[in-house]
């Protein structure tokens, strides 16, 4: 019997009475007076930080100040750098910093889900030195269950919610931000909608 | 082989490391509380997880074959191993047929369980383990002592020891930021020149025949997105029905683990990228028989968050070591007799049923009631030495019947006031560091009778 | 009321103020309190070491001493939690069973059955309070640390009945004390660790006393404390109840 076979053949056999499911009851969660502001204290106390915009005109000079800081900047809302996807992690690791749009916005933990539409590359926002994520502000949602209703998380082959910038606690507890992926990490959070 | 009892006593000899180390994992254990208060809904979110838990193994069959059709349509190659050994040789075979010799694996306690290091170096193949606690005591050679927190049961200066040993640190360097920056030095290195990854797996969603990573360090992200064969390792009981059931996990396992709101990443893995290869290994290795014993399948429901292991007053006075094996704490001394009864006879004693474990637990493992039950279990079939047995039947016939019990009772006190030596000596393990109870003259017993009986 | 009075044998060998303070409670709270004479243990130290099945003698001879009581009573909630959760019967599955959901731990006794809320106590001292954890986690004698529940202690609902009496909480307040039944001899260095551990925070707190439900925890307590040299002493919450001071 190949192994397949005997773990199935050996679950079936021995896995319990059925039960059921439970129901998600999302009204259940906590709910937020303010949901802009529970995201950016959260973020803060991530290691993460923000800066509101009013509009598109806000934001992209707000984008250009930051590529005008660095010549290794990757930015995957505007003019894409030719083959970004096909890009090795050899090509990849000078990147200063990377800047993409976030699709939803949690205000419990401060994650934003981005999928491998907004990275173009996956590698490019974990190997970057800063990452800096942009989002609509009504795309901010109270919990992890308002997230799941709102993304599709198949639609694309690889999707990650990043809650701030990389950071590891293993030498004594001691919190350090900056492990192996970003040092920083940005949120861009423009309040009118914007394409 | 020593047995937690010894192990813990040999650890409790340096008492201030003790103290250190209680109070280092206590204080992961306040940051949990923190992040459960947060949540005023906490307990019920314990609940549907244990709920979709439970619905989970009671279809684990029909689930974990919806979630390999689905894989296999999203274009990831599934294997299935039935124990480590197989586990093992999977790994080794994708390994080999890539003609490589060298890899960077994430945290996946499945690995350590089924010992691949040291299979993977037995055949010539370089390891790399980029989690930083990981890294720290693959270093020097050690096994994880915690589960989330690998190196927990070190000491910076010996991590600066190590990593100046080993990375060229400036000696006696303490500071972790520093030490941090030259491990993330040295592992980008690692990353970029690895073309194959090893990652664990936190979900596997049967829904999409995806499945989920969670990292704060990025590190598991950083070698499958660099390499050309990512290789993802699950034990079966991983999968979760739906991706909307990603929300009730994800809310509990960061608060659970080290109290944030969420790890940094949770990696969503559904499909390999233009060019790479995606393996997924799907493995049993003693859990379908855990499945059918009805006292402890529930162990199965565990999400590896250790919330068990900060809260256990012995783990953290005795150290993830004096566990003897991969997954240490209460979780782990209800996990392992099922992997090797005689092997781990003693870890089920190695509790005093208090019951924190149980109350932190965010999918509602009853695991102090499962460590109870591993004891009769264990006296039965594991050789359990003759002077106990003997002890446990003769204390049983005292205590049986009140003659018995009555001519015992009197006896002993007798002793402890007239001849105080014979229980206060140094074979008494009471004795060593407590002084005896006094010996009243009387018992309630007699007290009763001689007052009150009408 | 009528209460048969269950005094766990290590009680009745070396803690006899402690079932005489019970017994004297209960009497001034208007309870007829009968003792059954043949009694002897729960089988609690057996089950707890993995030999259940020897406890099967103790089981039989707890059925023919308690199945008559409407409620039985014991200043124990170890003892008590282990006849709830383990209390059988072969040949009287039915009275095993009145035992199991007749059984009560002395406090919870006070509170949810005669419901007290005056008691003619006092205790001029500073106590610290000992959360034994069999009744507290198995018993619910008071909220968990580890659970997000609103607070409450019916111990401590009790102790703050006691006139002149100074109630303390250790740092962590419902730490295991490491007792653990035969796990404080086979587990000696970390049960004597865990000891050490509870006893700093209520010395830190300056206590008289540490009190508790559990006197197996206590006398846990009691044995470093002594070998400390240390001033505080350990007291049954019965003794204290029961006290005119």
């Amino acid at each position: 019997m190949s192994g397949r076979a005997a773990i199935l053949n050996t679950i079936k056999n021995n896995k319990p009475a059925a039960t059921a499911l439970p129901f998600i009851d999302v009204s259940a969660a906590i709910q937020y007076i303010d949901l802009l502001q529970q995201y950016k204290t959260v973020l803060e106390s991530i290691g993460g930080s923000w800066q509101e915009l009013n509009n598109e005109i806000e934001l992209e000079a707000a984008i250009q100040s930051i590529t005008g800081t660095s010549t290794a900047v990757v930015n995957t809302m505007l003019s894409l750098p030719k083959d970004l996807a096909g890009v090795d992690a050899v090509a990849l690791e000078p990147t200063a910093i990377a800047i993409m749009k976030g699709l939803v916005a949690v205000a419990e933990n401060a994650a934003i889900w981005v999928t491998e539409e907004q990275m173009v590359n996956r590698l490019l926002p974990f190997i970057c030195q800063q990452l800096v994520l942009v989002i609509n502000e009504h795309d901010i949602v109270p919990t992890m269950h308002h997230a799941y209703k709102k993304i599709n998380v198949a639609a694309t082959g690889f999707g990650v919610f990043i809650a701030g910038p990389s950071k590891t606690a293993d030498i004594e507890q001691s919190l350090v931000i900056g492990a192996h992926g970003p040092i920083g990490l940005k949120v861009i959070i423009v309040k009118n909608k914007y394409v | 082989m020593k047995d937690h009892a010894s192990l813990a006593e040999q650890f409790i000899k340096d008492e201030a490391r003790t103290d250190w180390h209680d109070e280092t994992l206590w204080f992961v254990r306040q940051k949990r509380d923190k992040a459960a208060y947060g949540l005023p809904e906490w307990e019920q979110l314990r609940t549907w997880a244990s709920e979709i838990k439970d619905h989970t193994l009671s279809a684990l069959d029909n689930y974990l074959v919806e979630f390999e059709t689905n894989a296999i349509a999203n274009g990831i190659k599934v294997h299935w191993a039935v124990d480590a050994a197989a586990h093992n040789k999977i790994v080794y075979d994708i390994m080999k047929a890539q003609g490589v010799k060298k890899l960077v694996k994430s945290k996946s306690m499945l690995t350590e369980e089924c010992h691949l290091n040291e299979y993977l170096q037995q055949q010539g193949i370089e390891v790399v383990d980029t989690d930083l606690g990981e890294r720290i005591v693959q270093f020097r050679k050690e096994p994880p002592s915690h589960i989330v927190l690998p190196a927990i049961h070190l000491k910076k200066q010996e991590v600066s020891d190590t990593f100046h040993e080993h990375l060229q640190t400036e000696k006696g360097n303490n500071d972790p930021q520093y030490l941090t920056h030259a491990a993330r030095l040295h592992l980008r290195e690692k990353f970029i020149e690895s073309s194959v990854a090893i990652t664990g797996v936190n979900f596997a969603v049967a829904e999409t025949g995806g499945f989920v990573v969670c990292t704060n360090e990025g590190n598991a992200d950083m070698g499958a997105h660099a390499a050309k064969v990512h290789i993802a390792c699950m034990g079966f009981e991983k999968i979760i029905p739906k991706a909307a059931h990603l929300s009730v996990f994800l809310r509990l396992l960061a608060r659970s683990a080290t109290g944030q709101p969420i790890t940094t990443y949770s990696s969503h893995f559904n499909k390999p990228r233009h060019g790479q290869e995606l393996h997924v290994v799907i493995v049993d290795n003693g859990r379908s028989r855990q499945l059918g014993r009805e006292d402890f399948r529930n162990s199965l429901k565990c999400i590896r968050c250790a919330a068990c292991f900060n809260t256990c007053p012995v783990y953290r006075r005795s150290g993830g070591y004096s566990y003897h094996t991969a997954v240490a704490g209460p979780i782990g001394a209800i996990l392992n007799p099922n992997l090797d009864v005689q092997a781990y006879s003693d870890l089920p004693f190695a509790s005093t049923l208090c019951g924190s474990c149980t109350n932190v637990c965010p999918v509602k493992i009853d695991i102090h009631q499962q460590l109870w039950k591993w004891r009769q279990v264990v006296t039965e079939e594991a050789k359990v030495p003759i002077s106990k047995k003997m002890g446990m039947r003769f204390m049983a016939w005292i205590l049986d019947c009140n003659v018995n019990y009555k001519a015992a009772g009197k006896i002993g006190r007798w002793v402890m006031r007239n001849l105080p030596f014979l229980v206060k000596n140094k074979l008494n393990p009471w004795y060593k560091q407590r002084e005896m109870p006094d010996a009243p003259k009387e018992s309630f017993k007699e007290w009763y009778i001689k007052n009150k009986k009408a | 009321m009528k209460v048969g009075l269950f005094i766990p044998c290590y009680i009745d060998q070396f803690y006899p103020q402690v079932g005489i303070a019970t017994l004297q409670l209960l009497e001034k709270l208007g309870c007829v309190v009968e003792f059954p004479l043949l009694q002897t243990c729960c089988g609690q130290p057996m089950a707890n070491s993995g030999f259940a099945k020897l406890s099967k003698g103790c089981d039989t001879n707890f059925v023919n001493n308690f199945s008559n009581y409407e409620y039985i009573v014991a200043p124990s909630g170890s003892c008590v939690l282990h006849v709830k959760e383990h209390l059988q019967s072969e040949d009287n599955p039915e009275l095993a069973k009145h035992i199991r959901a007749s059984v009560y731990e002395l406090t919870e006794f006070l509170t949810d059955v005669l419901k007290i809320t005056t008691l003619d106590a006092s205790f001029p001292y500073k106590v610290g309070m000992h959360n034994s954890c069999h009744g507290q986690r198995g018993l619910h004698l008071s909220s968990m640390s580890e659970t997000v529940a609103p607070a409450f202690s019916k111990p401590g609902q009790l102790l703050q009945m006691v006139k002149g009496l100074q109630l303390s909480y250790p740092q962590r307040v419902d730490e295991c004390c490491g007792f653990g039944g035969t796990f404080c001899v086979f587990e000696e260095a970390v049960s004597v660790k865990m000891g050490k551990d509870r006893i700093k925070e209520h010395t830190a707190n300056e206590v008289d006393y540490i009190t508790g439900g559990d006197i197996s925890c206590l006398m846990h307590l009691e044995g470093i404390l002594k070998r400390q040299g240390s001033n505080t002493k350990t007291i049954h919450l019965a003794e204290i109840l029961n006290s005119k001071l």
